[in-house]
């Protein structure tokens, strides 16, 4: 099963490489200029299913959580967030690392606004890390306001997916 | 050998899959006026023969998509007059037309000239004959001509035919997102791929002399604002500062845009001057300033603020710096458009918990609900202020929809494949 699903994996990635590859040819066909610049984040991959594998190189954090959610049009760190946030600026203060941190929204209301309410977000996780001691110098804050769904359903349990920080 | 020729495949599959999938949209009238006009247009022909394109058809599609107009099918019409001299009155008196449309073509030395006459049926009357011209790949704007011409004689306002639609499409493929900037004609025709990313594009904008646009895209790893020249590809990115670079919008006077950064701390409105380079910060609040847009005298700039504890429609008199704030009703009102006679302000109303367009009259205060469809958003006025579109939903798909600025009108652009979202209608 495992090998069947790691081969389909190899192959979509090949694929995915291929038309990755040479989607910049577009630009002579269309006129228009076609943008590949950021080639690692943006070649799309299979997945391999990996539930059975257990390491132990672990990263001591991967345990906290790292995406913290919102209510509708607000940003407000909840408990949960603080409580992990404080576990994550511990470990930052002991061994500072650069991190991002990534802010959305669900797809509901205007996409401008959306984008300042994700960097609202974000900056709300900012503070609070900066307040616990972590170097601002370390984070950068980056919105994709509601460009960018975790969860691609139009109903309430999607929207409390997409409104939230991601920790990177 | 082999290898390389699979992998011409299936670029080629790759590059002509979303372009001819997604080619044209096809529109679908939801709701007319009660009476809409009755109107026939004879073919319009090359004496007798057919050309590349069927000028007739193109003209009563834009006329009924219009909403106000009812033309008379082809398959009913007892003759094919050309000019104003072959028109037997009788035969579209029976057919209850109220107007008639003739034109002949010819080909001069391979650029086509079209004349082309507007007849009142009761009354026997000729309203007009005009004349345009141009080659032969321009076949489908020459139809668009005599559709604005014909629709100006009938109801008064400008037409919109002749205009163009910018959008963004967001495509799954391979499970992730790939985005497209687009530009077609307003009746969806001839789409062209203008800016294809794996990253977000955003808020295009056209210039007011309809050949440039400006966009927000995320290639770089974080928004930018861009400047793209459509007959030509050229683009320059205008932005690159920590936070928003986003919501760009054109001055009328072409010279500067407004737009929002958020690199002070907070999003602010800041407008750009594209001769110099140089940016001026507009506003200053630690609320949210965000979705500038020019008044049409370029006086003013007219924004969302959540500085009252919600998103409202504000307005910043440049001259003064006086902030007035123009929308009361409802906890959300976002992304202000104004139509350009400068009095009717369009935008994201919320309304029992529902997103829809709604219009606001800025003389009267009178503000009205023109959508009933489901997460509504982004709605971009025609130039001619008489229809305007904006994004919604459709199941769990982005489709383009439109509406007249009197609700009486109502059509939907259904996409076949993935989100269309971010129409904007160009200025001219």
């Amino acid at each position: 099963m495992k090998t069947k699903m790691l081969k389909y994996g190899v192959m979509a990635t090949f694929l995915a490489s291929l038309l990755a590859g040479c989607s910049s040819t577009d630009t002579a066909d269309t006129s228009g200029s076609d943008v590949m610049s950021v080639p690692s984040s943006q070649v799309s991959t299979g997945t391999v299913d990996s539930s059975g594998v257990s390491g132990s190189s672990l990263d001591a954090d991967s345990s906290v959580a790292r995406v913290f959610y919102f209510e509708f049009d607000k940003a407000i760190l909840n408990p949960e967030a603080r409580a992990a946030l404080r576990i994550h600026a511990q470990t930052l203060r002991a061994n500072p690392v650069n991190i991002r941190l990534e802010g959305h929204a669900d797809e509901r209301g205007t996409r401008e606004y959306n984008m300042a309410l994700g960097e609202r977000r974000a900056n709300s996780a900012r503070d609070f890390l900066v307040q616990e001691g972590v170097n601002g110098s370390l984070i950068e804050v980056i919105s994709y306001g509601e460009e960018s769904p975790a969860s691609l359903g139009s109903n309430d349990a999607s929207w409390a997916m997409n409104r939230r920080v991601e920790l990177k | 050998m082999k290898k390389l020729g699979a992998v011409f495949s299936l670029c080629l599959l790759a590059l002509i899959y979303p372009l001819s999938v997604m080619a044209e949209l096809t529109i679908e009238i939801t709701q007319g006026v009660d009476n809409p006009t009755r109107i026939a247009i004879s073919p319009i022909t090359q004496n007798g023969s057919t050309l590349p394109e069927d000028i007739g058809k193109i003209v009563d599609a834009d006329l009924e998509r219009s909403g106000l107009f009812r033309p008379i099918p082809r398959r009913d019409m007892l003759s094919f007059p050309a000019k104003p001299n072959d028109v037997y009155y009788r035969d579209w008196r029976i057919l209850g037309a109220e107007y008639l449309v003739v034109g002949n073509v010819d080909n001069r030395g391979g650029r086509y000239q079209i004349n082309f006459s507007l007849m009142e049926v009761h009354s026997a009357r000729k309203v007009f004959t005009k004349v345009v011209e141009g080659p032969a790949n321009q076949l489908r704007d020459l139809a668009h001509y005599i559709s604005d011409q014909v629709y100006q004689a009938v109801t008064g306002i400008p037409g919109a035919f002749s205009t163009r639609v910018a959008y963004v499409t967001a495509i799954p493929v391979n499970g992730k997102m790939t985005f497209q900037l687009m530009v077609a004609d307003a009746d969806g025709a001839r789409e062209r791929l203008l800016l294809n990313s794996k990253q977000p594009i955003m808020s295009p904008a056209w210039s007011p002399d309809a050949k440039e646009l400006v966009y927000v895209s995320f290639e770089t790893g974080r928004p930018a604002i861009f400047r793209q020249n459509l007959a030509t590809a050229a683009r320059t990115q205008l932005t690159n500062f920590r936070g928003l670079n986003g919501a760009p919008s054109w001055s009328p006077d072409g010279k500067q845009l407004a737009l929002v950064l958020s690199k002070d701390g907070n999003p602010e409105i800041y407008t750009y001057d594209l001769l110099t380079g140089q940016f001026t910060r507009r506003t200053t609040h630690f609320a949210i300033d965000t979705e500038p847009n020019w008044t049409p005298d370029g006086k003013s700039i007219i924004f969302t603020s959540d500085r009252g504890g919600s998103p409202q429609i504000y307005k910043l008199t440049i001259a003064t710096r006086r902030v007035e704030r123009l929308t009361f009703r409802g906890s959300y009102n976002a992304r202000p458009r104004l139509a350009s006679d400068g009095r009717t302000l369009v935008m994201v109303h919320r309304d029992n918990g529902n997103f829809h367009i709604a219009s606001q009259d800025l003389v009267t205060g009178d503000l009205r609900v023109l959508t009933q469809t489901y997460l509504d958003e982004s709605p971009t006025v025609a130039p001619n202020g008489a229809m305007l579109l904006y994004a919604t939903k459709q199941g769990n798909k982005g489709v383009l929809a439109a509406v007249s600025l009197d609700a009486g009108v109502k059509f939907l652009l259904p996409s076949r494949r993935g989100d269309v979202r971010e129409p904007a209608w160009s200025p001219k």
